[in-house]
């Protein structure tokens, strides 16, 4: 029993994090309808900026957390202007394709920048241990899970309760008709890559004190991170924490339970199930195109 | 510019659509027929892989030029094929039967691969066929007693007919030429026939097409599995051309390298896939050539051009380190995709029906004829 | 006889009820007319008909045999054939090639055979492309047969699924507002081409159209509805004055 409460806690931090990443991939697509599949390597690239701030700079942790994730943020508009832009309305499969080679551009430009060694940030929090009777729980973990409710309660307001937040549904419901009634589309979209990519930089700084900064952890975090999405319906913002925590939980429990070789299938036979059963996920839903 | 006069209908059913075709199309065939006794052993290796990865093009084409089906996870077909390959022949199979085999196989996987397609559209469609290779991957990796896990499986030389076949020889070169051309051929019928219609009108529009008597389940299932087929095919002649198989051989890197053969080349029809399969296998050549010759070329002409031996030392240096950075190919590979995207839409194919039409239009070509027209996102997610 | 019989036929979206409790029949070699406000179950009558909705209650019956569990692709070949609203053309193709997908309830050639591209495939081939040029002939459209959809004007895409439909040989037609956004002129083509389709080929045909002036001139018999109940049915005339109708169009 120990040993599963204990699991269960590792996969549900592992879980907050696929859902970041999964978070990623829903404001983009809700936007934009485009899968950003270098999400996993935004999430990578905020771990290494903030290394840069926080380890060879010098930085104070929090300080260089909050530079970190703003520097996401540019990087994120900066992607959106130069490459999601100028191809935005062109046929799904270009557009994706983009993402993919951006993806292995990130991932390049990130090993000859800050080379192929596993990097470590210290947080203040890394050592520190929580003690509830028997079971022990990191703190490096529990902040993951903590910070990243806080960030989706508060994106969620953002979403439902801000004029701004309104005009993004909206853009993301028809571009068009958004853009008729006064919504600064391009602008919108920008901020909503911003976002995005601020989402993965906090990942990716949360992240950072549980395994390595590497350039190669963003790709396989982020291709866990779909069937995440896809379990979430690919267009909820609850969905994706929802869909993160199952495919972590999941993922954990196999690694612990089953024998060698299923915690890495685990999600992607989840997804492939999901796809047959409920193709518009646990909280989506598909309407029917009109003719 | 050249007016094709039709006095029949069979002139558009014809392969060649007019004389010149012949002419163009045998020089070709001409060439690669002697080619193999006149270059040097290692073009010729690189030829035979761009054969191979022609196949594959040839394959997703199919299924993503003309279906309008997408997939990520083409590595996971050329696998099995691979694998079939390796496991028939260990059996004492020889190649004339487990080619075969290899295909049909492949294809029925396919076609399974396939059935979850009736319901997904677009991006989802895209991870169900990464889970899918992600799965194959694993399946390859811990299935020992037919695969040999991580150890992976040595492949021996093509036994075909009693002949042996090594899979440097020219025999080798012409088998895999032998075996793209009947494959654009059958692909060319079946795109002339009412199935590959049906295609073109699934990737179009659905609705129509279901209201038009084409069961989409169908068509479908036959392009999932007519395209697995092929590249189950192409996975047996990479085993032999390999000659070593593992796991670690057919990885997502694998799928996109598909993906992008058919983006270079032009995703609208079969010359794209070859033009994309060339410029895909020549890649990796370059950038060996950016590592070993370039630094030492840039070095001496800027001797030439009065820098100080120091100088152009540090230059060559600094070059080599640019260029032997691990991540190298990664981005050549993502700048690559990007540029092509954003620049060059209609692939390698595409810019040659440009230059071609700017000739014969000539002064008159206009660089709106080719335009792409922009769709504004009107949410998806409402079809 | 009736030839197309819709019993009691209705259509509900959650709450709403798109098309309610509608019946109607039509008699081989008619041209049957449904007009109405928008949002009142046109389209939706037309979508049940070729099998893309699942009628909520009720039943749809073709040359006497029950039509409303027939999967959507068999519709064709039972010989009914539509055009749509919107346009649904095949855009990346040529005309030629749209129109010969129409063609496909008829094709009877195996994939092996189309692979190896046998004889008998080529026979089959050649035989599509005679009857396609027999529907270019008719419809005028010849100038455009080697053209890309993407790139034609309205008015011809809009003749083009005409074209599509009358491939296929059907023996009743659903025709989805055949004359929206197209000019006086065009609008008159359509006519003469529906009355053609009629008297020449022994279509029968099932229209949706706002056009009164085209109501009146081609159709034999008319129903209106409203809020997805049947209002009105009979002539052009007898329906048009129906106190009902005009409520309906007027909003008394």
């Amino acid at each position: 029993m120990l040993d599963f409460l204990q699991q269960l806690v590792s996969g549900l931090a592992l879980g907050c994090i696929y859902g970041l990443i999964a978070l990623g991939f829903v404001l983009i697509y809700k936007a934009t309808e485009v899968i950003n599949f270098a999400q996993g390597d935004l999430m990578m690239l905020g771990g290494f900026v903030a290394y840069t701030y926080i380890t060879i700079l010098g930085l104070n942790y929090w300080l260089g957390f909050l530079f970190a994730v703003l520097t996401m943020g540019l990087v994120g508009m900066t992607i959106e202007r130069f490459v999601v832009r100028p191809i935005l309305g062109y046929p799904l499969f270009s557009i994706i394709m983009v993402t993919i080679g951006l993806g292995f551009l990130l991932r390049s430009l990130a090993g000859m920048i800050w080379g192929t060694d596993d990097l470590k940030i210290e947080a203040p929090f890394s050592e520190g241990v929580l003690r509830i009777g028997d079971l022990v729980l990191a703190y490096d973990k529990l902040s993951v899970i903590v910070v990243t409710v806080i960030l989706i309660a508060v994106l969620y307001l953002f979403f439902n309760r801000t004029r701004l937040g309104t005009a993004m549904r909206a853009t993301s419901e028809n571009m068009l008709a958004a853009y008729y009634m006064g919504i600064p589309v391009k602008r919108v979209v920008s901020l909503v890559w911003a976002i995005s990519a601020m989402v993965a930089g906090v990942a990716g700084v949360l992240l950072a004190p549980i395994t390595f900064v590497h350039s190669n952890v963003g790709l396989a975090l982020g291709l866990k991170a779909f069937p995440a999405a896809v379990l979430g319906g690919f267009g909820s913002i609850p969905g994706a924490l929802v869909g993160g925590l199952i495919i972590g939980v999941v993922e954990t429990l196999a690694g612990f339970y089953l024998p060698q070789g299923w915690k890495d299938v685990a999600p992607y036979i989840i997804l492939l199930l999901v796809l047959l059963l409920r193709p518009e996920g646990l909280f989506g839903a598909l309407g029917r195109k009109k003719v | 510019m050249r007016f094709i006069f039709k006095t029949d209908y069979e002139q558009d059913i014809k392969l060649f659509q007019h004389g010149g075709a012949w002419w163009s199309y045998g020089l070709l065939f001409a060439v690669l027929a002697v080619a193999p006794y006149l270059i040097g052993s290692y073009l010729q290796s690189q030829l035979v892989f761009v054969f191979i990865y022609a196949i594959v093009g040839v394959a997703l084409m199919i299924l993503v030029g003309f279906t309008g089906q997408g997939s990520i996870g083409h590595a996971a077909f050329l696998a099995i094929g691979a694998y079939t390959a390796a496991f028939l022949q260990a059996r004492g199979y020889p190649f004339e039967v487990y080619f075969p085999v290899a295909g049909i196989l492949t294809g029925v996987v396919g076609a399974i691969v396939g059935i979850p397609a009736l319901r997904l559209h677009g991006i989802y469609l895209l991870i169900a066929t990464i889970s899918f290779a992600f799965i194959v991957e694993e399946v390859l990796a811990r299935w020992e007693s037919v695969t040999h896990g991580n150890e992976g499986m040595r492949v021996r030389a093509v036994e075909f007919f009693g002949q042996t076949v090594s899979r440097d020889s020219n025999s080798f070169y012409f088998l895999c030429l032998g075996i793209l051309v009947l494959v654009i051929i059958g692909t060319l019928n079946l795109m002339r026939s009412p199935t590959g219609r049906a295609f073109i009108a699934i990737r179009d529009s659905e609705t129509a097409a279901k209201s038009m008597g084409i069961d989409l389940a169908k068509y479908k299932v036959r392009s999932f599995a007519i395209s697995a087929a092929i590249t189950g095919l192409a996975g047996t002649l990479y085993a032999h051309k390999m000659s070593f198989i593992s796991p670690e051989m057919f990885t997502l890197l694998l799928s996109i390298e598909f993906i992008m053969v058919i983006i270079i080349g032009g995703a609208f029809g079969l010359h794209g896939a070859i033009l994309g399969a060339i410029f895909i296998v020549m890649v990796d050549p370059l950038i060996t050539m950016l590592k070993d010759d370039l630094p030492g070329m840039v070095a001496s002409l800027s001797r030439g051009f009065g820098v100080g031996e120091e100088g152009a030392r540090a230059v060559q240096d600094r070059l080599y380190a640019i260029f032997s950075a691990p991540g190298l190919k990664g981005a050549i590979y993502g700048l690559i995709i990007i540029m092509f995207v954003l620049f060059e839409p209609m692939g390698l194919y595409g810019r040659w029906l440009k230059i071609k039409l700017y000739f014969q239009l000539f002064p008159l070509y206009k660089k709106a004829t080719f335009r792409r027209q922009k769709t504004y996102v009107k949410s998806e997610r409402n079809r | 006889m009736s030839y197309l019989r819709v019993d009691n036929l209705s259509l509900h979206f959650g709450g709403l009820k798109a098309v309610d409790a509608v019946s109607f029949e039509i008699p081989q070699g008619e041209i049957f007319t449904i007009i109405g406000p928008n949002g009142a179950g046109k389209t939706s009558i037309f979508n049940m008909i070729s099998r893309l909705y699942e009628p909520t209650t009720g039943h749809l019956f073709f040359e006497d045999r029950d039509i409303t569990e027939v999967p959507p692709h068999q519709i064709a070949s039972m010989g009914i054939a539509r055009t749509f609203q919107n346009i649904e053309l095949f855009d990346n193709a040529s005309v030629l090639s749209n129109l010969l997908v129409g063609r496909h309830c008829h094709s009877r050639t195996k994939l092996w055979q189309e692979i190896l591209f046998m004889p008998n495939v080529r026979r089959a081939e050649k035989a599509h492309r005679a009857k396609v040029e027999e529907v270019i002939e008719l419809l005028d459209l010849q100038a455009y047969r080697e053209k890309i959809i993407a790139g034609l004007p309205y008015g011809v895409r809009k003749v083009v699924e005409l074209a599509r439909a009358l491939c296929s040989e059907p023996k009743l037609i659903l025709l989805d507002e055949p004359s929206s956004g197209l000019n006086v002129e065009e609008t008159d083509d359509m006519s003469y081409w529906i009355r053609d389709i009629k008297s020449e080929l022994g279509i029968t045909v099932l229209m949706v159209e706002h056009d009164m002036s085209l109501v009146n001139r081609v159709s034999d018999r008319v129903l209106a509805l409203n809020y997805g109940r049947v209002i009105a049915q009979g002539t052009p005339a007898e329906v048009q004055r129906h106190p009902d109708v005009v409520a309906a169009y007027l909003g008394a």
